[in-house]
């Protein structure tokens, strides 16, 4: 295609084109600190095509697609389109990766021990690591932990974290502009902008850790923390991951390690503010 | 850019020996998009390859294998349901090639079950899939009556619990297809695989096969059936495949299959028609980032299969049925 990038994130390595040169220039400018890719082998191909024969030009409309693909994608508008590159990543690797258990959740590290949020969209898991992030944590990664099939160790998959809605001006306002990216208004999830991860959580995208605490964050209640059973504990985390049943045993054997290793408490918080203060003291006082 | 690459790697795994990056990226796409990539991976084997390489093809292979279970899993749960008919089930495609470990089968993509029963048990069959937990996917009434009508199978159905779709023929063309294959000897003549199930006489799978690429559908996933194809020939007897295709009224299309079969993978000795060279052209397009080239005879080829399907005015009709109802093609 006409204009194209190799991006590697973590473990896998991206080849994108793109039928429009913006989508590619936004990707170069936020991914330029990112290690450039060893080789330009890709795990995956993501393509960028005009929606229909005269959506090149006219009203340009983005289908995201590539080696996966989902045949009832809605289009997006060419000013959406880092995000529907951001998609079309997410999109590989929730329909493709195979080489380590995929846990939509989100990752922070302290002291060599992995910190796991996981919930809903909205359940502020992602805002919450962003937050986390520029407070002595090492971010991972805002959308998928990817877990060792082999070792149990959590591997980071740093790309860029995607501020929704509310979380754009709670992290605009402690985040220097350099590493915000461009604000994408009244997209079909809100506003979204995106966000460049400390400089430190890029360099060591290779690097994983063990998880020590497994937390199910829902914002926007009343303060309380209560334990997941490890039953309960499995069943959301089946359904928080996009290949645990492509990966059939071995999937099933990773994850029953990691319910069994990995304390599981759920917290309702109000504010962010509160939320911090209440994951910092769960850290402390983990077993 | 066509998919030729992606032809010769499946004929001669060799030469991707020599392929930088960016060949290997565009044989990947391509062979993700053909749905031939854990086929690909089964071929190179052992092969050196670069590391990265690597690392896709065993996640291809693996992907295969489970399919390959999934599916035989599939197949046994519908032999367990309709056991108490009695009848012969014959697996059909993907499911047949794995379940009789067929080279054809190595690597090889699986998506519905597809299986085969005699037309005057179809009633029965459905009540008993039904019971056993497969619902109608289908809402629509026109699809509906128009598969129980016209088409070679029941309208695709699911399992409730499993979300595997399964099809259920009667025989392997449509009833308004030009050709009218013998469903009865092809299942009078199956071949018991395990667990009470059948598979086509490797004359009937190649019938079937062939009969599926060149006399019904658009050629779309066609490089992955001609590969079948292909892999099929080499467990039959010439003389004995004519004379079977001469009994399901497809000797044109067998003989056409064998050509195309012979330059795509094999030693490209056969003497093609002009014909062959457009079914060719159709077979390759797809580029390097795994896109649908040469649309115009994508469109033609779509046309073509609905031609093939039925009669001008039943066509007309059922076009515009469809287009009333918002479908459009490509």
């Amino acid at each position: 295609m006409k204009h194209r990038i190799t991006l590697s994130i973590g473990p896998a390595t991206f080849r994108i084109g793109s039928a429009w040169p913006d989508p590619i220039r936004e990707l170069k400018h936020l991914y330029a600190d990112y290690p450039a890719p060893a080789d330009d082998f890709a795990d995956f191909t993501v393509r960028l095509e005009p929606a229909g024969a005269l959506r090149r030009w006219l009203r340009p409309s983005i289908f995201i697609t590539g080696d996966h693909g989902l045949a009832d994608a809605a289009p997006m508008s060419l000013p959406h389109g880092l995000l529907a590159a951001e998609m079309g990543m997410n999109l590989q690797m929730a329909l493709g990766w195979r080489r380590h258990l995929l846990l939509h959740a989100s990752s922070v590290e302290k002291n060599g021990r992995v910190l796991v949020m996981t919930g809903e969209s909205g359940s502020g898991k992602s805002t919450l690591a962003a937050q986390l992030g520029e407070r002595g944590w090492r971010l991972m990664g805002d959308e998928f932990a990817l877990l060792d099939l082999a070792t149990g160790v959590v591997l980071p998959f740093p790309r860029l974290v995607s501020l929704k809605n509310r979380a754009i001006g709670v992290m605009a306002a402690e985040v220097p502009a350099e590493r915000m990216g461009p604000l994408m208004a009244g997209t079909a999830k809100g506003d979204i902008r995106h966000m460049v991860p400390r400089a430190e959580a890029v360099a060591r995208m290779d690097e994983g850790a063990s998880p020590a605490l497994l937390l199910f964050p829902r914002f926007g209640h009343a303060p309380d923390i209560r334990s997941v059973g490890h039953g309960e504990t499995f069943m959301r985390l089946t359904q928080a991951s996009t290949n645990y049943v492509a990966l059939g045993e071995p999937g099933f054997t990773a994850l029953t390690r990691f319910v069994k290793t990995v304390p599981a408490k759920a917290i309702d918080f109000p504010s962010g503010n509160e939320a911090i203060a209440m994951v910092e003291r769960l850290w402390e006082q983990r077993a | 850019m066509n998919a030729l690459p992606l032809v010769c790697a499946l004929r001669e795994p060799g030469t991707v020996a020599a392929f930088g990056a960016e060949q290997w990226n565009m044989l990947i796409a391509m062979a993700r998009a053909e749905r031939l990539i854990g086929t690909l991976a089964v071929r190179i084997g052992d092969m050196p390859v670069p590391e990265a390489v690597r690392f896709v093809l065993a996640d291809a292979r693996l992907d295969a294998e489970r399919e390959a279970r999934q599916a035989l899993w599939e197949a046994d749960r519908a032999a367990v349901a309709l056991k108490p008919l009695g009848l012969r089930v014959v697996l059909l495609k993907g499911t047949a090639y794995a379940a009789a470990r067929l080279k054809a089968g190595e690597g090889r993509f699986i998506g519905d079950l597809d299986i085969l029963v005699p037309r005057n048990a179809m009633a029965e069959v459905e009540k008993y899939l039904m019971a056993a937990g497969w619902e109608w996917v289908k809402a629509d009434p026109y699809d509906d009556a128009y598969y129980r009508q016209w088409m070679h199978e029941l309208p695709p159905m699911i399992h409730q619990e499993r979300d595997r779709m399964i099809d259920v023929h009667h025989t392997i063309l449509p009833l308004t297809a030009r050709q009218t294959p013998d469903a009865g000897a092809m299942i009078a003549d199956a071949i018991s695989v395990t667990g009470g199930l059948y598979v086509l006489s490797p004359e009937d799978r190649i019938c079937h096969a062939v009969a599926h690429l060149l006399a019904d559908g658009d050629l779309a996933g066609g490089l992955r059936n001609l590969w079948d194809i292909y892999c099929l020939l080499g467990e039959v007897d010439a003389g004995a495949l004519e004379t079977r295709a001469g009994r399901h009224g497809l000797s044109r299309h067998v003989r056409q299959a064998r050509r195309l079969a012979d330059a795509l993978y094999g030693e490209g000795r056969r003497r093609l028609t002009p014909w062959d060279r457009i079914v060719i052209a159709r077979l390759l397009a797809r580029d390097g980032w795994g896109r649908e080239t040469r649309k115009g005879l994508r469109f033609a080829f779509y046309l073509r299969s609905h031609w093939l399907r039925m009669p001008p005015m039943m066509l007309a009709r059922h076009l515009f049925t469809k287009w009333r109802k918002g479908h459009r093609p490509v």
